[in-house]
């Protein structure tokens, strides 16, 4: 059949700067590049390109330049180019639409619209270069009081046995990324970037990689659907499990790893048959209701001696408020809330784009809710799902959020460019995929290394910011929504974020 | 047009920004002195305030009544008294009541001020303690008709504030006719209001006062956090919330103040670290738990109740405070002139760091505690 879906992307090559070296052959994964012996010449093939840019970056002439394919249907605010090619990709194909990432439709942001303060003349603004400025926080359960004893000799001594608490040098996780939508060697730089920087890296549900335990201070084990790689040795390992009942990308549906993705690797870490797909049931089929949810929390902290704090993802939908309660009232540490923003390695597109709701609003219901029925201090809120600044951090922890999840982010810091084709298996950045060809372009020293300049970055940038409000430490900013103000919102919207309009 | 004198905060700016001068005296013997020296010490930082708002806390005040309820009232008007009468004599026995005896002074549109001695009527069906039944009580006149406030309610103290210079509320109440062993002072630079007599220093609740210089960053939080322990913010203001912090951590969880000052203004995690492993394990316990009431941003409070003063800045020290004894006095002050002037020579003056309280007791329990080193480990 012939396929009427018009090429994307227009790739251009100057031919007077390209030298023929062919980097942008071996660079391409998507064949979009070869080389024509007979006539010397460089030829593309524009329909197979993804705007990823590998070869642009890697091009030592700067001779490759791409383009979004002038050729446009006419012009229609409903009938638009996405949804008209959308529609004969179906046609031709009779399947769903898939994509990678996150929601790209701008309509769905609220971080933007909303500002933060800063000290003017009434108190003094905080030099975080001279002063001390601190942002380490705990994730897990806390009490509403606690028995200390004192006296002159031994000074002030707990009573009360607190919770298992993980031990944040900065409010920034990395998100579940699992190992077979991932590269091994971007597990490792996760991995070894969470431990230099004191946080965390979540596994995703794929299980943990042998090599890799020697991290478990700062791995969270995720136990997902498909229960893929989940042992005891596996629970222990971490030093908090996460389970996921959904992710913001795709609420209410499970993940595929295609066959051809489980390599042996991956089919020995997630305990199934070499090149078998990898599919996670939609539900976990032992979690029907809350009861039930409270039963496999109980036995996650039975398998781990009660040790570790346990987490329980859930995408942002609309009745979040009242689910996280009854996940709190269930025993979790800690409620994960993924946003409608939230990225993944494949999804069906109309999912990602009309299933669930923004973070924002979802966090500030969650964490109002919490404190109107006064066991916000049982469980830590951990916000994921489309925070892409330090601002956006620090704004999610000031409507409520304890720490942020990131994913995307991380990933970009590692050269992904957000072409939204992880499905495909075929990433050129060498990070959404298993191919070793591919995934050795990811150096794990080089990889940890970027990630750990994020960290260290944007966790400059919030000290500067906390600063400039006159606050030190980062629990002051935690839930202090008098720190924000929105702008181009309604009343209703505000009244939900509980935030006031600039100027008031 | 808004009558600006009547409420707190009228513009709804989230707390009200306040600059200020305190002071606090206490006799550690309790023997009661006159409002002289602590007057001339207040007026002595003038500059520190702008008028709009003065005033006092004197512990030992009413002997006489010395287990019954001081309640000061402000009304706005005579009806509003009448109502609030009724109410009052549903809840308790009227021991005495009195208008509060006051003279022309440099204030500005004085309310009514009336003062009762209260005793809580028994009852067999009533299960509260008498305290929670008080604090019932006071927030229920002080939201029902935006027209009476409750602004003194201990035993055997008294709070007399308005809207002035401290000096001169001092003299429109004839503080010269009292005495007490401990008085606690305040003079107010609000940037935004225009001063309600209710929004003046000290606030109160039971026998506990707070003076307060400085600005709360952490507001937002921490109103949140004690809004789940059922505390209403109703005044908007940063005062508000220390003094229910106080009474959360200190009356209903029985918290010593050397914890409740760690909360509050807690050591910096560089410093925990440096301490006796079991203090580091206690010390990051408390901040865990009770970060949502850590006080970030400038402040220093004088926190008094019966037989107890206790001062404290914020950890980094952005607002003044220095302490001084002189024989059996403790001094607390924005300013150490204003100490100086009313006891030029003192035994021993200093400046408390940041987070560091300074406790005065009455010495029948403990006498004059900086709570340093050999509590924290630090």
């Amino acid at each position: 059949m012939k396929s009427y879906v018009a090429p994307e992307y227009i790739v251009e090559r100057d031919q007077d700067r390209c030298i023929r070296c062919k980097v942008c052959v071996n660079q391409c994964s998507y064949d979009t590049h070869c080389y024509d012996e007979e006539d010397d010449c460089m030829i593309s093939k524009s329909e197979n390109c993804v705007n990823c840019q590998r070869c642009a970056t890697f091009c030592p002439t700067q001779a490759i330049t791409i383009r979004e394919n002038p050729n446009h249907y006419r012009s229609n605010a409903n009938w638009t180019q996405e949804v008209l090619t959308g529609i004969k990709k179906q046609a031709e194909t009779g399947g769903v639409v898939l994509t990678g990432m996150g929601c790209d439709k701008p309509n769905l942001t609220y971080w933007d619209r909303i500002l933060l303060n800063a000290s003017q003349v009434t108190n003094p603004s905080i030099d975080p270069l001279r002063e001390p400025m601190e942002l380490r926080t705990y994730i897990g359960s806390k009490p509403d009081k606690l028995d200390l004893e004192m006296d002159q000799d031994n000074g002030v001594i707990l009573k009360t046995k607190l919770a298992p608490q993980l031990q944040l040098e900065t409010p920034i996780m990395f998100s579940a990324m699992s190992y077979g939508s991932i590269s091994l060697n971007v597990h490792k730089s996760l991995a070894r970037a969470a431990s230099e920087a004191g946080t965390f890296y979540n596994t995703g549900e794929g299980g943990l990689e042998r090599s890799l335990y020697k991290y478990g201070d700062h791995v969270i084990v995720q136990v997902a659907s498909g229960r893929f790689g989940v042992h005891p040795d596996y629970l222990n390992a971490g030093a908090a499990i996460e389970i996921k009942i959904g992710q913001g990308a795709k609420p209410g549906i499970g993940g595929h790893l295609p066959g051809e993705k489980v390599s042996e690797e991956i089919s020995r870490t997630r305990m199934i048959p070499l090149g078998t797909d990898a599919l996670s049931p939609a539900p976990q089929h032992d979690i029907y209701s809350i009861e039930d949810l409270r039963q496999l929390i109980y036995a996650l902290k039975e398998a781990t001696d009660y040790t570790k704090p346990v987490f329980v993802k859930i995408a942002a939908v609309h009745n979040s408020a009242a689910i996280a309660s009854g996940i709190v009232r269930a025993g979790a540490d800690a409620v994960v809330l993924d946003g409608v923003r939230g990225g993944t390695g494949a999804a069906p597109r109309i999912i990602r784009d009309n299933v669930g709701i923004p973070i924002e609003m979802a966090l500030a219901a969650v964490d109002q809710r919490l404190r109107d029925e006064g066991i916000r201090n049982q469980a830590s809120v951990i916000a994921a799902g489309g925070i892409k600044s330090s601002a956006d951090v620090l704004k999610a922890i000031a409507l409520g959020a304890d720490a942020c999840y990131i994913a995307t982010a991380a990933l970009v810091s590692l050269g992904c460019t957000v072409c939204q084709k992880c499905y495909t298996g075929k990433c050129p950045w060498g990070i959404a995929t298993t191919d070793l060809w591919l995934t050795k372009r990811i150096n794990p020293d080089i990889g940890a290394k970027r990630l750990a300049g994020l960290l260290r970055g944007w966790s400059l940038e919030i000290m500067e910011m906390m600063g400039g409000m006159g606050i030190n430490a980062i629990e002051s900013v935690r839930g202090n929504r008098l720190l924000l103000r929105g702008v181009g919102l309604t009343d209703k919207e505000l009244e939900i974020l509980g935030i006031r309009m600039v100027g008031e | 047009m808004k009558d600006l004198t009547r409420t707190n905060n009228p513009y709804g700016d989230e707390k009200v920004f306040d600059a200020c001068s305190i002071f606090g005296m206490m006799n550690l013997k309790g023997e009661r002195f006159s409002a002289k020296d602590p007057v001339r010490a207040i007026a002595n930082m003038h500059d520190r305030g702008n008028g709009l708002g003065g005033g006092f806390a004197v512990y030992g005040i009413y002997p006489e009544y010395k287990d019954d309820y001081a309640f000061q009232i402000m009304y706005l008007d005579r009806e509003t008294k009448k109502q609030t009468d009724h109410l009052l004599g549903e809840s308790f026995n009227i021991l005495n009541e009195e208008e509060m005896p006051t003279q022309p002074a440099n204030v500005r549109d004085p309310p009514i001020m009336w003062r009762y001695f209260l005793q809580p009527k028994k009852s067999r069906t009533r299960t509260q303690a008498d305290d929670d039944y008080i604090i019932e009580k006071v927030m229920r006149i002080n939201t029902e008709t935006g027209k009476a406030f409750v602004f003194s309610s201990g035993k055997n103290m008294g709070v007399f504030k308005g809207v002035g210079f401290p000096e001169d509320v001092a003299e429109y109440f004839c503080l010269e006719d009292y005495k007490g062993y401990m008085w606690t002072c305040h003079g107010r630079f609000p940037t935004n209001t225009p001063g309600w007599w209710g929004g003046a220093h000290p606030f109160n609740i039971l026998d506990w006062t707070v003076v307060h210089n400085g600005e709360i960053s952490s507001y937002g939080i921490n109103k949140r956090y004690l809004e789940m322990f059922g505390y209403k913010c109703t005044m908007q203001t940063d005062t508000e919330v220390m003094a229910y912090a106080f009474d959360l951590l200190m009356r209903r969880q029985d918290l010593p103040i050397e914890i409740v000052a760690q909360i509050l203004a807690p050591s910096l995690w560089t410093e925990i670290k440096t301490m006796k492993p079991e203090n580091e394990i206690a010390m990051s316990a408390l901040r865990q738990t009770y970060g949502s009431l850590l006080m970030n941003g400038p402040f220093t409070i004088i926190v008094a109740h019966e037989g107890e003063m206790i001062g404290l800045t914020d950890r980094i020290k952005l607002r003044p405070l220095t302490a001084a004894e002189k024989g059996d006095y403790l001094f607390l002050s924005s300013e150490e002139a204003a100490i100086r002037l009313v006891s030029p020579m003192l035994d021993r003056v200093w400046s408390p760091r940041g987070g560091e309280p300074v406790i005065g007791r009455l010495e029948s329990r403990n006498g004059v505690d900086v709570l340093a080193q050999e509590v924290y480990g630090r």
